[in-house]
């Protein structure tokens, strides 16, 4: 394959945002007809590379070529222009405007000055008939299923007369029989001589359709294999990689404390589930314990812990906390329950950015005090204290803005707003995502001290060695079914990876 | 993909017209000398300057904005129209033109202001009202009267439409206004742009769309219509007063908002908006027709539609989002 | 920790200051029949209903809301409690508190209507508070008969415009209502919940806290304060007019609010900034009305100062000065370097 002619290089790609280093040296490449997938985890720097390329951001070195020219796209307009069109997870299309609008907007046919609606529809229906989509383009576009707006929006790339196609995680709200109809789209594109990019999250998706494909880890360029040469546990250690040796001691405090099984349950669902996000899943969570969800983005990790804090209702199954059954229809009723949540987005669903560090540790347990149930001032200051040396905060003091802080500050800022509350359940997703690594170490080692004093915890991280190290049981998740549930006596990464891989048969 | 579904769009449009006619059709019935040509003809007359606000403030609101200088904008240009007719003797053929431009000006600076500056409409807007009343009392605190020929003329000139019924020329122009409106909304890359941004400003970013350019048109448009409303609206008073038009930005909103167009923008007619304008026209004559009922019930009547056709939004909405997960 | 009163105290100083020079009386306050006169008091005392729907304002704005019906509210209780009162005994205590309670109690329900329609409803708060806005005034008119009602009542006309200790009553509704925020968002958890719910109301949900109850307490809250104004207002006047009452001070109080150094885009909120704020516009009316100047002229120097305010306040006018001077910068460095 290499002799033939490079649609696309991007050689040594460096950018970095105030503080992050998004991707240093990361090269990739790609060929007309074919299907090149990007894989890495979260924070891995794909939709970095992508916006790259596409000319969201700019680039602080490094030297993108396209068909042997030198580009630099300053805008998604002049990438689209050069021939690099996108379509995005989320569809980025308006769907108040008829399908064929959202075609042609920005250059629709004319005729006497005026809009040659005639024209377009025809044209829509032509362009649509090449992508085996059977619709009416006069009508709005949000009358149509996100399935068929996908297949739109790749009519709109081609009609760009595109050179290379984005595929942005387009599988990810799709069902199997949707899922074909793109993937039998796409053949026909690569057949083509088109170069698509495509990133997933589906390790099945990644076999069945993919020509070559290009791995990152931490913005950093991990390697570039032929698809038939990359076993899928080679990918999947790839892609999580191995990192954190300091982690000894927090395997020594959860070994020796696994005095399980005899109790009964804090909390347990039978078939609980919610539509489009998780399958009916059973799950027992004891006292002392730690319980992982271990699986890729989208497997359900998240949509779980969602639904046992009641952010997300489930809409059939049934929870059980201390034998008791539960509607946990809202948080405040989770908390009330003894649960509490450090949610996977720290920005956006975690911290108050304008309060302070001790506003925000004490508020989830002002919120469940009430409004007049204030605590004094002088109380706040001894609690936020209390957890800034606790958990080793590196802050002024508790006046600080929370903003301010690292991202590993604030995540210990959140796990000090919740252990105030002394939930029975501490659900953690992906506590250690995006933190430094003595930071990390320093979240384990909690994890380990508090469920030697019985608290029972959920935790749900990308780092297996994490997972491993720290948990007593391992729930596998794969395509929003969780699939098995190992007890970790001497589970290794390579067992769990087998497992998220598709290695292991279901056992339930 | 039935009848019933293509409707759907039209859905919000359709409940105003059918509601208009209702309105219209209990007028008729319960009051004599209601129904006729001449009483709907008087609902454009007394209304064509409200007609031509709101067609401006159907763009903004479509694109997820609002503009509050609009009642403003009226009334400062009556003020700058008579003292220039009137004080400064300027020939009105220079003064119009004069007006219109400084009401797009106007219009332009407050939309760069919410484009480059990524403030709110709402402020920016807010604060180009006080400036717009401010300067109406820079002028004259008075009300000025205009007796110069022309505009004599203009206002009492009556366009005899089949045979005793008559308009006015300000109707023409509201007409004309409305029918340019629905050209550009339909059959222009500029109208289309406004569509594209109430749906999403994200997505038309990255389709390649002129955001910047489209939304500081927007505002310019709405400051243009305003000014012509203000034209129409020296026309139909005679004067120009700081104290014209107070509280009209409210009128042309509800008038928007009862004919149909969404105020989280995206979905909107200029179609709709007429009849937005005509059903509070017939409320205001229902109630004087009625003749006991007094006239603050046309504020509580609005205030009550305005409700009742947000709420239908939220529902409308709702059930659109739900389908198109469904789906 | 840079102090959000500063720029709203050096406005205040210059104004008052520029008052002096033009009238070198303007601070001299005099006993007359044992009250106390002079330009700061009259400022104060008419201060005093925008104040109050300031303090009520700044509430909703820091949950990053709006409330546009304040002035219609302030016109329904006034015309509510002027109704009552021509019907009643005006010199009669009992009749007194029936017509505040009742006035209150319509200011309440106006409250939890703006409320339920933001929080319940999820309208736009702009939207939402639209329809009282226009509705309102009607309902006002409706209950005067589009009058201007005049009554005659002493213990009425004391709220507005009364003397306690040598002092206008009204200063001490202020000073009343100033303490009982402050001390509701001190030593409550309201202030808090108002601030963490404007700032990111995703993250206090899952923290869980109410967000839904903290709006629609604001909304009542501040339709509670209107009222008040509504009957400082119509009490200093003796008459309730349902069309003019209250006119305009939407607008002003959100200027206050601003000009006070809170954000419209929700969280931290300075109540005591507020209310200078308030001040400052009450100061710049009255200066303007004692030069001379026409005093609708205000409102083109009102909408300079909320542009100015708000330019300041806006990322993108700082990033561009921000670029600026990292350009020089730059610029300095590669002349050091080279």
């Amino acid at each position: 394959m290499d002799e033939k002619k490079h649609r696309l290089i991007m050689d040594r790609i460096s950018k970095h945002f105030p503080g992050v280093k998004a991707l240093t040296n990361v090269s990739f490449r790609m060929f007309p007809g074919e299907i090149h997938v990007l894989m890495g985890q979260n924070g891995a720097g794909k939709s970095t590379l992508i916006k790259v390329l596409t000319g969201v951001y700019s680039i602080d070195s490094g030297e993108i070529r396209l068909d042997d020219k030198e580009i630099r796209a300053q805008s998604p307009l002049e990438a689209q222009e050069l021939g690099i069109s996108t379509v995005y997870q989320e569809v980025n299309l308006c769907t108040n405007l008829t399908v064929s609008e959202n075609i042609f907007i920005g250059r629709e046919p004319m005729k006497r000055g005026r809009i040659d609606w005639k024209e377009m529809h025809a044209e829509a229906k032509v362009l649509l008939k090449r992508l085996n989509v059977d619709i009416d383009p006069t009508k709005q576009l949000g009358e149509y299923s996100v399935a068929i707006q996908q297949m739109v929006a790749i009519a709109r790339a081609l009609n760009i007369s595109a050179k290379i196609l984005i595929l942005d995680e387009p599988t990810s709200s799709l069902d199997s029989n949707e899922v074909n109809e793109l993937f039998k789209v796409m053949r026909k594109l690569k057949s083509e001589g088109l170069a698509i990019l495509f990133v997933t999250h589906f390790l099945d998706q990644v076999y069945e359709m993919s020509d070559r494909i290009t791995i990152l880890r931490n913005g950093e360029f991990v390697g570039e294999y032929k698809a038939e040469e990359l076993s899928r546990m080679e990918l999947v250690s790839k892609m999580i990689g191995k990192e954190m040796d300091e982690m000894e001691q927090v395997q020594e405090l959860v070994e020796s404390h696994s005095s399980i099984g005899h109790q009964s349950p804090f909390l347990e669902t039978k078939q609980l589930a919610r539509k489009g996000s998780i399958e009916r899943f059973d799950l027992k969570l004891y006292p002392g314990e730690i319980l992982s969800l271990a699986g890729l983005l989208g497997s359900g990790r998240t949509e779980i812990a969602r639904i046992l804090f009641g952010a997300d209702r489930a809409d059939q199954g049934e929870l059980k906390i201390k034998g008791r059954s539960v509607n946990l229809k809202s948080p405040r009723i989770a908390i009330d329950n003894g649960i509490a949540f450090c949610p996977e987005n720290r920005k956006s669903e975690a911290i108050i950015d304008d309060l302070t560090i001790r506003e925000n540790i004490i508020l989830a347990m002002q919120a469940s005090l009430g409004i007049f149930k204030y605590l004094p001032k002088k109380k706040q200051t001894e609690f936020a204290d209390e957890y800034i040396k606790l958990l080793n905060i590196k802050a002024p003091g508790p006046e600080t803005l929370i903003k301010n802080l690292s991202g590993g500050n604030q995540q210990k800022v959140i796990l000090g707003r919740w252990l105030l509350t002394n939930p029975d359940l501490l659900i953690l997703d992906e506590p250690t995502r995006g933190i430094d690594v003595g930071a990390k170490a320093e979240i384990m080692k909690q994890m380990g001290l508090l469920c030697q004093k019985g608290m029972s915890i959920l935790f749900i991280s990308s780092e297996l060695e994490e997972v491993v190290r720290t948990s007593h049981r391992i729930a596998i998740l794969r395509d929003r079914h969780k699939i098995a549930e190992i007890d970790n006596h001497n589970v290794s990464q390579q067992d769990i990876m087998k497992a998220i891989a598709g290695g292991v048969p279901n056992e339930k | 993909m039935n009848v019933f579904k293509l409707d759907r769009r039209y859905f919000p449009i359709l409940v105003t017209v059918a509601l208009f006619i209702v309105m219209f059709a209990a007028g008729s019935i319960e009051y004599n000398g209601f129904f006729s040509l001449q009483v709907f003809l008087n609902l454009l007359i007394d209304n064509a300057f409200l007609l031509i606000t709101a067609v401006g403030m159907t763009f903004v609101i479509i694109t997820g904005g609002i503009d509050l200088s609009v009642g403003s904008m009226i009334a400062f240009t009556t003020m700058l129209s008579a003292t220039l007719v009137q004080n400064h003797h300027w020939s009105p053929w220079v003064v119009i033109p004069f007006v219109l431009l400084v009401g797009s000006f106007f219009g332009w600076s407050m939309g760069c202001l919410i484009q480059y500056f990524k403030l709110q409409p709402f402020i920016v807007t807010l604060a180009g009202m006080f400036l717009a009343r401010g300067l109406c009392y820079l002028i004259s605190i008075e009300s000025i009267t205009i007796d110069n020929e022309w505009y004599k003329t203009v206002s009492q000139t009556k366009v005899y439409l089949f045979g005793k019924n008559y308009i006015s020329i300000s109707v023409i122009i509201a007409l004309v206004v409305v029918a340019a409106a629905i050209y550009i909304a339909h059959f222009t890359k500029f109208g289309r742009n406004v569509y594209a941004l109430g749906g999403s400003e994200q997505s038309s970013l990255l389709m390649g769309l002129p955001v910047a350019r489209t939304k500081v048109l927007v505002y310019t448009l709405s400051g243009f219509c305003s000014s012509l409303a203000g034209v129409v609206f020296t026309f139909y008073m005679l004067s120009g007063y700081g104290l014209h038009a107070v509280g009209m930005e409210l009128d042309t909103i509800a008038a928007v908002v009862i004919g149909g167009t969404l105020l989280t923008g995206g979905t909107g007619y200029v179609v709709g908006t007429i009849f937005g304008v005509l059903i509070q026209g017939i409320i205001q004559t229902l109630i004087m027709f009625q003749g006991t009922l007094s006239s603050w019930w046309t504020k509580i009547a609005i205030g009550m539609l305005l409700f009742l056709f947000i709420l239908l939004q939220k529902v409308f909405i709702s059930r659109k989002k739900k389908s198109g997960a469904a789906a | 920790m840079k102090n959000k009163l500063f720029w709203p105290l050096v406005t205040l100083a210059v104004l008052l200051l520029a008052n002096l020079i033009h009238n070198h009386d303007f601070f001299s306050i005099t006993i007359q029949d044992g009250h106390l006169f002079g330009s700061l008091i009259d400022i104060l005392n008419r201060a005093a209903p925008l104040v109050l729907i300031s303090i009520g304002m700044t509430f909703v704005i820091a949950t990053k809301g709006i409330d546009l019906s304040v002035g219609s509210v302030v016109s329904i209780t006034g015309a509510m409690a002027c109704l009552i009162i021509s019907k009643g005994d005006g010199s009669s205590m009992s009749v007194l508190f029936t017509a505040l309670g009742i006035s209150l109690l319509l200011a309440l329900a106006a409250g939890a209507w703006n409320g339920l329609l933001v929080s319940l409803l999820g309208i736009q708060p702009i939207v939402a508070t639209l329809i009282l806005m226009v509705a309102g005034r009607g309902v006002a008119q409706l209950i005067t008969d589009g009058q201007i009602l005049t009554i005659s009542s002493k213990p009425y006309s004391f709220i507005g415009a009364g003397y306690l200790f040598g002092l206008p009553f009204s200063i001490y509704i202020i000073a009343f209502f100033f303490i009982i925020a402050s001390v509701l968002t001190r030593k409550t958890a309201v202030g808090l919940f108002i601030e963490s719910v404007g700032t990111n109301p995703t993250a206090s949900r899952l923290a869980g806290i109410r967000s839904g109850l903290i709006i629609f307490i604001v909304y009542v809250l501040c339709s509670f304060l209107s009222g008040i104004s509504g009957f400082i207002l119509s009490s200093n006047v003796s008459s309730a007019d349902g069309n003019n009452a209250g006119l305009w001070y939407e607008l002003d109080a959100i200027l206050a609010v601003v000009i006070g150094g809170n954000s419209l885009n929700g969280g931290r909120f300075y109540l005591s900034g507020t209310i200078v704020g308030a001040l400052i516009i009450q100061t710049l009316t009255t200066s303007i009305y004692s030069m001379g100047v026409p005093p609708e002229v205000t409102l083109v120097v009102k909408s300079v100062v909320v542009l100015v305010v708000c330019l300041i306040q806006s990322e993108a006018f700082g990033s561009v000065f921000a670029a600026r001077r990292r350009k020089r910068d730059k610029a300095a460095k590669q002349g050091v370097s080279a």
